[in-house]
Protein backbone atom coordinates (compact mmCIF):
# COMPACT_ATOMS: atom_id res chain seq x y z
CA UNK A 1 0.00 0.00 0.00
CA UNK A 2 1.37 3.38 -0.77
CA UNK A 3 2.50 4.85 2.37
CA UNK A 4 3.04 8.58 3.90
CA UNK A 5 6.46 8.16 3.01
CA UNK A 6 5.99 7.63 -0.63
CA UNK A 7 4.35 10.88 -0.64
CA UNK A 8 7.27 12.39 1.52
CA UNK A 9 10.05 10.88 -0.85
CA UNK A 10 8.42 11.97 -4.04
CA UNK A 11 8.13 15.47 -2.84
CA UNK A 12 11.68 15.41 -1.84
CA UNK A 13 12.63 14.38 -5.35
CA UNK A 14 10.97 16.85 -6.62
CA UNK A 15 12.00 19.86 -4.12
CA UNK A 16 15.91 18.47 -5.19
CA UNK A 17 14.83 18.51 -8.77
CA UNK A 18 14.01 22.25 -8.45
CA UNK A 19 17.43 23.12 -6.49
CA UNK A 20 19.52 21.15 -9.37
CA UNK A 21 16.70 23.47 -11.68
CA UNK A 22 17.96 26.93 -9.91
CA UNK A 23 21.88 25.91 -10.21
CA UNK A 24 21.75 24.60 -13.75
CA UNK A 25 19.77 27.30 -15.17
CA UNK A 26 21.62 30.36 -13.15
CA UNK A 27 21.25 32.66 -16.09
CA UNK A 28 17.66 32.10 -17.45
CA UNK A 29 15.31 34.10 -14.66
CA UNK A 30 12.23 32.63 -16.25
CA UNK A 31 13.09 28.93 -15.78
CA UNK A 32 14.49 30.21 -12.27
CA UNK A 33 10.49 31.26 -11.77
CA UNK A 34 9.53 28.42 -12.91
CA UNK A 35 12.11 26.10 -10.84
CA UNK A 36 10.43 27.87 -7.53
CA UNK A 37 7.18 27.15 -9.06
CA UNK A 38 8.19 23.23 -8.68
CA UNK A 39 9.25 23.80 -5.23
CA UNK A 40 5.90 25.18 -4.47
CA UNK A 41 4.29 22.14 -5.33
CA UNK A 42 6.90 19.74 -3.61
CA UNK A 43 6.23 21.49 -0.43
CA UNK A 44 2.62 21.77 -1.38
CA UNK A 45 2.54 17.94 -1.69
CA UNK A 46 4.04 17.83 1.96
CA UNK A 47 0.81 19.46 3.30
CA UNK A 48 -1.64 17.12 1.50
CA UNK A 49 0.01 14.02 2.36
CA UNK A 50 0.27 15.01 6.52
CA UNK A 51 -2.61 16.36 6.18
CA UNK A 52 -4.42 12.84 4.94
CA UNK A 53 -2.01 10.59 6.97
CA UNK A 54 -3.20 12.73 10.35
CA UNK A 55 -6.89 13.40 9.38
CA UNK A 56 -6.26 17.07 9.94
CA UNK A 57 -8.14 19.33 7.74
CA UNK A 58 -5.86 22.71 8.39
CA UNK A 59 -2.70 21.17 5.62
CA UNK A 60 -4.93 21.85 3.00
CA UNK A 61 -6.09 24.66 4.09
CA UNK A 62 -2.30 25.86 4.07
CA UNK A 63 -2.09 25.05 0.97
CA UNK A 64 -4.76 27.08 -0.56
CA UNK A 65 -2.83 29.76 0.95
CA UNK A 66 0.29 28.63 -0.58
CA UNK A 67 -1.62 28.84 -3.77
CA UNK A 68 -3.06 32.00 -3.60
CA UNK A 69 0.15 33.83 -2.65
CA UNK A 70 2.38 31.57 -5.22
CA UNK A 71 0.25 33.25 -7.90
CA UNK A 72 0.44 36.60 -7.19
CA UNK A 73 4.33 35.89 -6.52
CA UNK A 74 4.04 34.90 -9.97
CA UNK A 75 2.48 37.39 -11.63
CA UNK A 76 4.64 40.10 -9.66
CA UNK A 77 7.65 38.32 -10.42
CA UNK A 78 6.82 37.89 -14.31
CA UNK A 79 5.69 41.88 -14.35
CA UNK A 80 9.39 42.64 -13.13
CA UNK A 81 10.91 40.19 -15.79
CA UNK A 82 8.75 42.20 -18.13
CA UNK A 83 10.17 45.90 -16.74
CA UNK A 84 13.52 44.31 -16.14
CA UNK A 85 13.41 43.02 -20.36
CA UNK A 86 12.49 46.55 -21.50
CA UNK A 87 14.85 48.29 -19.10
CA UNK A 88 18.15 46.21 -19.55
CA UNK A 89 17.05 43.70 -23.10
CA UNK A 90 18.09 40.81 -21.44
CA UNK A 91 16.84 38.59 -18.76
CA UNK A 92 20.14 37.42 -17.77
CA UNK A 93 20.63 37.13 -13.99
CA UNK A 94 24.56 37.98 -14.00
CA UNK A 95 23.47 41.46 -16.05
CA UNK A 96 21.37 42.37 -12.92
CA UNK A 97 24.04 44.42 -11.21
CA UNK A 98 22.85 47.94 -11.22
CA UNK A 99 22.76 48.02 -7.49
CA UNK A 100 26.02 46.79 -7.01
CA UNK A 101 27.70 49.63 -4.80
CA UNK B 1 -4.26 -7.71 -2.16
CA UNK B 2 -7.20 -7.06 -3.93
CA UNK B 3 -7.00 -5.20 -7.48
CA UNK B 4 -8.48 -2.25 -6.36
CA UNK B 5 -5.39 -1.73 -4.39
CA UNK B 6 -3.24 -2.87 -7.40
CA UNK B 7 -4.65 -0.32 -9.61
CA UNK B 8 -4.13 2.47 -7.05
CA UNK B 9 -0.50 1.67 -6.94
CA UNK B 10 -0.10 0.99 -10.11
CA UNK B 11 -1.74 4.85 -10.89
CA UNK B 12 0.28 6.16 -8.16
CA UNK B 13 3.30 4.79 -9.60
CA UNK B 14 2.67 5.99 -13.21
CA UNK B 15 1.86 9.68 -12.17
CA UNK B 16 4.74 9.69 -9.92
CA UNK B 17 7.07 8.32 -12.61
CA UNK B 18 5.64 10.84 -14.90
CA UNK B 19 5.92 13.91 -12.80
CA UNK B 20 9.27 13.48 -12.26
CA UNK B 21 10.39 12.71 -15.70
CA UNK B 22 8.48 16.02 -16.27
CA UNK B 23 9.73 17.92 -13.48
CA UNK B 24 13.42 16.65 -15.27
CA UNK B 25 12.69 17.92 -18.93
CA UNK B 26 11.65 21.38 -17.45
CA UNK B 27 15.12 21.99 -15.84
CA UNK B 28 17.09 20.07 -19.01
CA UNK B 29 15.21 21.23 -21.66
CA UNK B 30 16.50 24.17 -24.07
CA UNK B 31 13.49 25.95 -25.24
CA UNK B 32 11.71 27.88 -22.66
CA UNK B 33 8.35 27.25 -24.31
CA UNK B 34 8.90 23.94 -24.20
CA UNK B 35 9.89 23.91 -20.25
CA UNK B 36 6.83 25.69 -19.14
CA UNK B 37 4.79 23.32 -20.85
CA UNK B 38 6.48 20.02 -19.21
CA UNK B 39 5.98 22.19 -15.67
CA UNK B 40 2.14 22.18 -17.27
CA UNK B 41 2.34 18.00 -17.58
CA UNK B 42 4.29 18.01 -13.98
CA UNK B 43 1.25 19.88 -12.67
CA UNK B 44 -1.59 17.94 -14.15
CA UNK B 45 0.41 15.29 -12.24
CA UNK B 46 0.46 16.74 -9.27
CA UNK B 47 -3.12 17.35 -9.30
CA UNK B 48 -3.97 13.70 -10.32
CA UNK B 49 -1.93 12.53 -6.89
CA UNK B 50 -3.67 15.00 -5.00
CA UNK B 51 -6.85 13.74 -5.68
CA UNK B 52 -5.60 10.57 -5.26
CA UNK B 53 -4.80 11.75 -1.94
CA UNK B 54 -8.16 12.24 -1.40
CA UNK B 55 -8.04 16.29 -1.87
CA UNK B 56 -10.22 16.79 -4.97
CA UNK B 57 -11.14 20.14 -4.21
CA UNK B 58 -7.14 21.47 -4.15
CA UNK B 59 -6.62 19.12 -7.27
CA UNK B 60 -8.89 20.88 -9.70
CA UNK B 61 -7.72 24.26 -7.99
CA UNK B 62 -4.00 23.57 -9.06
CA UNK B 63 -5.42 22.49 -12.51
CA UNK B 64 -7.78 25.57 -12.56
CA UNK B 65 -5.13 28.46 -11.03
CA UNK B 66 -1.51 26.94 -12.33
CA UNK B 67 -2.35 25.31 -15.82
CA UNK B 68 -5.04 27.94 -16.62
CA UNK B 69 -4.14 31.05 -15.32
CA UNK B 70 -0.33 31.17 -14.25
CA UNK B 71 1.25 29.10 -16.63
CA UNK B 72 -0.31 30.81 -19.44
CA UNK B 73 0.88 33.87 -17.84
CA UNK B 74 4.08 32.37 -18.23
CA UNK B 75 4.08 31.24 -21.77
CA UNK B 76 2.39 34.72 -22.39
CA UNK B 77 5.37 36.36 -20.78
CA UNK B 78 8.35 33.67 -22.80
CA UNK B 79 6.50 34.11 -26.09
CA UNK B 80 6.61 37.92 -25.59
CA UNK B 81 10.44 38.25 -24.43
CA UNK B 82 13.34 37.78 -26.79
CA UNK B 83 15.16 35.41 -25.02
CA UNK B 84 18.66 34.43 -26.81
CA UNK B 85 18.98 30.99 -25.65
CA UNK B 86 22.59 30.32 -26.75
CA UNK B 87 24.03 32.90 -24.67
CA UNK B 88 21.40 31.48 -21.39
CA UNK B 89 22.93 27.70 -22.05
CA UNK B 90 26.33 28.93 -21.14
CA UNK B 91 28.01 27.27 -18.11
CA UNK B 92 25.48 24.42 -18.00
CA UNK B 93 28.17 22.11 -17.69
CA UNK B 94 30.04 23.93 -15.43
CA UNK B 95 27.03 24.30 -12.71
CA UNK B 96 25.88 21.06 -13.56
CA UNK B 97 27.63 18.92 -11.07
CA UNK B 98 27.06 21.39 -8.12
CA UNK B 99 23.55 21.12 -8.76
CA UNK B 100 23.28 17.22 -8.61
CA UNK B 101 25.43 17.19 -5.66
CA UNK B 102 23.40 19.31 -3.91
CA UNK B 103 19.80 17.93 -4.86
CA UNK B 104 21.61 14.63 -3.70
CA UNK B 105 22.55 15.90 -0.60
CA UNK B 106 18.96 16.69 -0.09
CA UNK B 107 17.13 13.91 -0.99
CA UNK B 108 19.75 12.23 1.18
CA UNK B 109 18.92 13.91 3.90
CA UNK B 110 15.09 13.60 3.42
CA UNK B 111 15.70 10.01 3.10
CA UNK B 112 17.38 9.91 6.26
CA UNK B 113 14.57 11.69 8.02
CA UNK B 114 11.90 9.70 6.55
CA UNK B 115 13.15 6.17 6.65
CA UNK B 116 15.08 6.76 10.12
CA UNK B 117 13.21 6.06 13.30
CA UNK B 118 13.24 8.84 14.77
CA UNK B 119 10.32 10.41 13.27
CA UNK B 120 8.09 7.21 12.68
CA UNK B 121 6.79 7.64 9.33
CA UNK B 122 8.19 4.30 7.98
CA UNK B 123 5.18 2.82 10.44
CA UNK B 124 2.78 5.81 10.50
CA UNK B 125 -0.86 3.74 10.41
CA UNK B 126 -2.98 4.10 7.38
CA UNK B 127 -5.37 6.48 7.10
CA UNK B 128 -8.98 6.39 7.79
CA UNK B 129 -11.37 6.11 4.68
CA UNK B 130 -12.35 9.72 4.36
CA UNK B 131 -15.97 10.85 5.50
CA UNK B 132 -18.72 9.45 3.37
CA UNK B 133 -21.32 11.92 4.30
CA UNK B 134 -19.11 14.85 3.29
CA UNK B 135 -17.46 15.74 0.41
CA UNK B 136 -13.90 16.99 0.37
CA UNK B 137 -15.15 20.98 -0.76
CA UNK B 138 -17.37 21.15 1.91
CA UNK B 139 -15.41 19.61 4.42
CA UNK B 140 -12.79 22.54 3.84
CA UNK B 141 -14.95 25.56 3.08
CA UNK B 142 -16.44 24.65 6.90
CA UNK B 143 -13.16 25.72 8.54
CA UNK B 144 -12.29 28.07 5.91
CA UNK B 145 -15.01 30.25 6.33
CA UNK B 146 -15.05 29.93 10.29
CA UNK B 147 -11.72 29.25 11.80
CA UNK B 148 -9.65 30.00 9.07
CA UNK B 149 -11.77 33.74 8.01
CA UNK B 150 -9.15 36.36 9.01
CA UNK B 151 -6.62 34.49 6.91
CA UNK B 152 -8.97 33.93 4.12
CA UNK B 153 -9.92 37.81 3.85
CA UNK B 154 -5.68 38.43 4.29
CA UNK B 155 -5.29 35.94 1.02
CA UNK B 156 -7.91 38.05 -0.88
CA UNK B 157 -5.61 41.26 0.15
CA UNK B 158 -2.53 39.64 -1.14
CA UNK B 159 -4.34 39.02 -4.32
CA UNK B 160 -5.38 42.71 -4.62
CA UNK B 161 -1.60 43.73 -3.79
CA UNK B 162 -0.55 41.02 -6.83
CA UNK B 163 -2.90 42.38 -9.24
CA UNK B 164 -2.15 46.28 -7.73
CA UNK B 165 1.50 45.60 -8.34
CA UNK B 166 2.31 43.90 -11.79
CA UNK B 167 -0.24 46.22 -13.54
CA UNK B 168 1.76 49.33 -11.77
CA UNK B 169 4.71 47.64 -13.00
CA UNK B 170 3.91 46.74 -15.97
CA UNK B 171 2.34 49.56 -17.30
CA UNK B 172 3.87 52.22 -19.56
CA UNK B 173 2.79 55.78 -20.67
CA UNK B 174 4.14 56.38 -24.09
CA UNK B 175 3.27 60.10 -25.37
CA UNK B 176 3.38 59.30 -28.62
CA UNK B 177 0.28 57.11 -28.55
CA UNK B 178 -3.33 58.37 -29.01
CA UNK B 179 -5.42 58.05 -26.21
CA UNK B 180 -8.82 59.50 -24.56
CA UNK B 181 -8.56 61.48 -21.29
CA UNK B 182 -11.98 60.49 -19.69
CA UNK B 183 -11.15 63.15 -17.07
CA UNK B 184 -10.54 65.97 -20.01
CA UNK B 185 -14.00 64.47 -21.57
CA UNK B 186 -16.17 64.68 -18.54
CA UNK B 187 -15.10 68.24 -17.38
CA UNK B 188 -16.41 69.91 -20.72
CA UNK B 189 -18.31 72.69 -20.92
CA UNK B 190 -20.61 73.63 -24.15
CA UNK B 191 -20.04 76.99 -23.71
CA UNK B 192 -16.19 76.80 -24.12
CA UNK B 193 -16.46 76.26 -28.05
CA UNK B 194 -16.67 72.61 -28.49
CA UNK B 195 -17.83 73.17 -31.73
CA UNK B 196 -16.26 75.40 -34.49
CA UNK B 197 -17.19 76.89 -37.37
CA UNK B 198 -15.03 76.74 -40.23
CA UNK B 199 -16.00 78.64 -43.57
CA UNK B 200 -15.06 75.78 -46.36
CA UNK B 201 -14.67 76.71 -49.90
CA UNK B 202 -14.90 74.94 -53.23
CA UNK B 203 -11.45 73.87 -54.33
CA UNK B 204 -12.74 73.34 -58.23
CA UNK B 205 -14.61 75.18 -59.68
CA UNK B 206 -17.96 73.67 -60.31
CA UNK B 207 -17.58 71.71 -57.40
CA UNK B 208 -21.02 70.80 -56.99
CA UNK B 209 -20.77 67.88 -58.94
Amino acid sequence: MIGLYHYLGLAAVLFAIAIAGIFINRKNMVLLLMCIELMLLAVNFNFIAFSRFSGDIGGQIFVFFILTVAAAEAAVGLAILVVLFRNRHSINVQEINRLKG
Amino acid sequence: MTSSVIIYQALFYLFAGALVLSALRVITVKNPVHAALFLVLAFVNAAFLWVQMGAEFLGIILVLVYVGAVMVLFLFVVMMLDINTATMREGVTRYAPLGLIIAGVIVAEVAWAIWGQHLGIANAPHPAAPPAHISNTEELGQVLYTHYVYAFEVAAVILLLGIVSAIALALRWRPDTKHQDPARQVRVRSTEGRIRLVDLRNEREGGEQ
